[in-house]
């Protein structure tokens, strides 16, 4: 945890956490060392460079000065949960030798079309800072970034080792951009491109990548729509003997993607294209003995358009698979019982709702040692509804996986009851997300608000992190999550409540929450300044479509300068002192200066 | 043989005809299907034809009130969402592609929406759920040879064709109305 306040007598207990990053300009004198340590430095930061979780090495940085600059010194890997929570040059300047940077940028709200587009979150500062800070920087993860082209072709080329991309979310970039990246970065390990509003312009970026680079170990383009030169990529692939990820996207045929498979004995994860040939191509014991060969692979994804024809193809593989992941494959339930006979080591388990109860039923039977289930809609926005899963398909599975820890279920019906039965049956979630599609739905058998659903799931999973509430929800569902959810992190609430009550039973009662979103809930003001203490122990909070006014945010933001107060002004503008979207998070680097119109910093 | 087994034996379907006196399209019932033994190796399982049904099991099609779309609700990401807004048939979202399907030998024609299929297999288990007839094996060289039924479309240029000839959306896009003829009529239409 770190220091906000750059002078403090190391007697007075230490302010609460900020962010991961702290905000003590690294150049002055900031505290005084209460005992001298023993070990030279050398061996201490020998000693600390052994430490990985983030958490661990904030803690170690406030011992003493000596181990704040030992751990400063011996930091590799820098995460930012927030871009705007610090400054590059705040991180430049306390982390000397950074080879790693993990950003993150738009409120998670953004993915669903919450904040409109220039928000901000832009790279490119952060690329400037480093070319000087961390010419040898080798890996950059960003999720929810603003990235552009000419941001990916600057990395390219002014940071030579640079080893390791990846994108999840981002948006503003094309496929231009990657073209930069393979044409320069010889010592390429790592293109990770996944989910982000890219313009594919086309194929051509793979084939850029120059002969001579033979370092890549991970390949992920399976979210692109071009097809790529496979004479490119079957070269690339068979050159590069340390892959280990191969994602590819939906044009690569069967056949192709069996040529591939062939180069690449070690591979652990793949991501294959379309499952599915024409009639009238070769038969299916041509493909029999592709998957026969992969003696490693431990995920498989991608499955696109497979049918019961081509998916046996893969049973080869399944005994030793752990992440299967077929949200993108609409299986029916009988398509999945087959294939999951055969996936007896299964942790991780992805699917779409085309799979119905009966292939939930399947789950439940097959798979014991599932620790994550994800069931994403096939059709969530169709107005003529086909049944998906149900609250029995959910029961099914908590009944045969009692070590689930991490559940996304999507679904049109649910009960209190069944809900109670789960929590039961699976005492050990950390993630537990339910969305029941129609907002404000009731328990459909009773009637009745699913409070208690949601009340039984925080009493009896005392472990629980991470929560996403949904249905008819009283003030009472926060009262329970107030008083029994200790070790929860993460909440998003969507649709629920009945007064400011319910939001000031959270911030009060759930000591470790770091990120609490909220749209569409009837909070106001008494409810976001009951938080007032709260919020710089945590990393944000958003509020869109709530209670609250301008006023009640000009008062937050007074009482509290180290907060960043965000409104962002509605297309409508409708009403003045309505604030449509507050976005309020801890800060040691001021108010952005880089914020759009629409934004308005109070 | 060995080989033939064991492909079928990976797909765990059980398939029998079911014999009936009434015209083809009059019950309710689903047909099972039977295996047919192929003769020469390039003949493919037939268990491609109908080893799932067409539409999902879980359909209910049952219209909840109409509601205004709620923005970012549910909350799906957008790669997702346009994933499976390019995957939906078109004819959900525009006018079907709808063509007469005759039988030889019943007494009244049908009209199929090919936009709901996406592949010749699930067009022709369609077909067979429709007439209740059995149209077996297809390969490039022999056509439907061994087969009772086979089924037949006319193109843009009028000429009756073989189903399956040729690609995919070259088919639907050309297909003007189909035929399921009866093998020894069929004769002449196999390349």
């Amino acid at each position: 945890m770190m220091l906000l306040q750059p002078s403090m007598d190391p007697n007075r207990k230490r302010a609460k956490s900020v962010d991961r990053v702290d905000s003590v300009d690294s150049g002055s004198e900031s505290f005084e060392s209460t005992r001298k340590c023993g070990f030279p430095d050398e061996v201490l930061e020998r000693v600390l460079s052994l430490i990985d979780s983030h958490k661990d090495r904030s803690s170690v940085s406030l011992v003493c000065k000596d181990w704040y600059n030992a751990e400063r010194w011996s930091r590799r890997d820098v995460f930012i949960g927030n871009c705007y929570s610090v400054s590059p040059e705040i991180v430049a300047a306390r982390f000397p030798r950074v080879r790693s940077v993990t950003l993150k940028g738009k409120p998670r709200f953004s993915d669903f079309n919450l904040v409109p587009e220039d928000w901000g979150a832009d790279v490119h500062p952060w690329l400037s800072v480093f070319s000087t800070a961390y010419p040898f920087l080798e890996e950059l993860r960003l999720k929810r970034m603003a990235v552009t082209d000419e941001s990916l072709e600057f990395l390219a080329t002014n940071f030579h080792g640079f080893k390791a991309l990846s994108l999840l979310s981002c948006d503003g970039f094309s496929t231009d951009g990657l073209k930069a990246i393979a044409t320069h970065c010889k010592n390429l390990t790592e293109l990770d491109i996944q989910e982000n509003g890219i313009d594919d312009l086309g194929g051509h970026w793979l084939s850029c990548f120059p002969e001579s680079l033979t370092s890549l170990e991970v390949l992920n383009f399976a979210s692109l729509n071009s097809e790529v030169s496979f004479d490119a990529l079957e070269k690339l692939v068979s050159r590069c003997k340390s892959l280990r990820v191969l994602k590819v996207n939906r044009n690569v045929s069967l056949d192709q993607l069996q040529k591939l498979l062939l180069h690449c004995p070690l591979l652990m994860e793949l991501g294959t294209g379309t499952f599915m040939q024409e009639l009238i191509s070769g038969p299916v014991t041509e493909f029999k003995t592709m998957f026969s060969n992969c003696k490693n692979l431990v995920t498989l994804s991608g499955l696109w358009d497979a049918t019961p024809l081509y998916l046996p193809v893969i049973y080869p593989a399944c005994a030793s698979l752990t992440f299967l992941n077929l949200s993108y494959a609409t299986l029916r339930s009988d398509e999945l019982a087959n294939l999951l006979a055969h996936c007896k080591s299964l942790r991780r388990l992805w699917l779409l709702d085309t799979v119905g109860d009966k292939g939930l039923e399947a789950v439940g039977s097959c798979c014991p040692l599932l620790e994550e289930l994800r069931v994403f809609p096939a059709d969530p926005f169709d107005q003529e509804i086909f049944l998906g899963v149900t609250e029995s398909g959910f029961v099914s599975v908590s009944h045969g996986c009692p070590k689930l820890r991490y559940v996304l279920y999507f679904c049109r019906q649910m009960t209190n009851a069944a809900v109670a039965t789960i929590a039961r049956n699976c005492p050990d979630f950390t993630h537990f997300r339910l969305c029941i599609m129609n907002p404000g739905q009731p328990d459909y058998l009773t009637k009745e608000p699913m409070d208690d659903a949601f009340g039984s799931v925080v009493k009896t999973c005392t472990k629980l992190q991470r929560l996403a509430i949904s249905g008819l929800l009283t003030d009472r569902t926060f009262e329970y999550i107030g008083k029994y959810a200790k070790n929860l992190e993460t909440l998003s609430v969507a649709f629920a409540g009945s007064s400011d009550l319910g939001m000031e039973s959270v911030l009060k009662g759930c000591m470790k929450l770091r990120k609490l979103e909220i749209r569409d809930c009837p909070f106001g003001n008494a409810a976001l300044l009951s938080g007032l203490t709260k919020y710089e122990s945590m990393r944000s909070l958003w509020m869109s479509a709530c209670n609250v006014t301008m006023n009640g945010c000009r008062a937050l933001a007074k009482e509290k300068p180290r907060l960043n107060v965000e409104v962002m002004r509605d297309e409508e503008g409708s009403d003045d002192s309505q604030a449509h979207k507050v976005y309020v998070y801890r800060s040691v680097a001021g108010p952005r200066r880089d914020a759009p119109p629409f934004v308005l910093t109070l | 043989m060995d080989q033939k087994r064991s492909t079928l034996d990976l797909f765990n379907t059980d398939l029998a005809t079911e014999l009936r006196l009434g015209l083809p399209g009059t019950t309710d019932d689903k047909p099972e299907i039977i295996k047919t033994a192929s003769l020469s190796g390039n003949k493919r399982s037939s268990s491609e034809m109908g080893s799932s049904t067409c539409t999902d099991e879980n359909q209910s099609r049952f219209s909840p009130p109409t509601k205004e779309q709620v923005v970012g609700w549910p909350p799906v990401r957008s790669y997702r969402k346009n994933i499976l807004q390019a995957k939906k048939p078109e004819s959900e979202t525009g006018s079907g592609m709808y063509v007469k399907v005759s039988m030889d030998g019943a007494p009244y024609l049908r009209k199929l929406d090919l936009k709901v299929y996406k592949c010749y297999e699930e067009l022709m288990e369609g077909l067979q759920e429709m007439f209740k007839c059995i149209i077996g094996l297809y390969s490039e060289r022999e056509g439907y040879n061994g087969s009772q039924h086979v089924p037949t479309y006319e193109d843009k240029d009028g000429d009756w064709m073989l189903v399956g000839d040729v690609p995919w959306e070259m088919f639907i896009s050309s297909c003007k109305r189909l035929r399921i003829m009866k093998s020894c009529e069929a004769r002449g239409l196999s390349a």
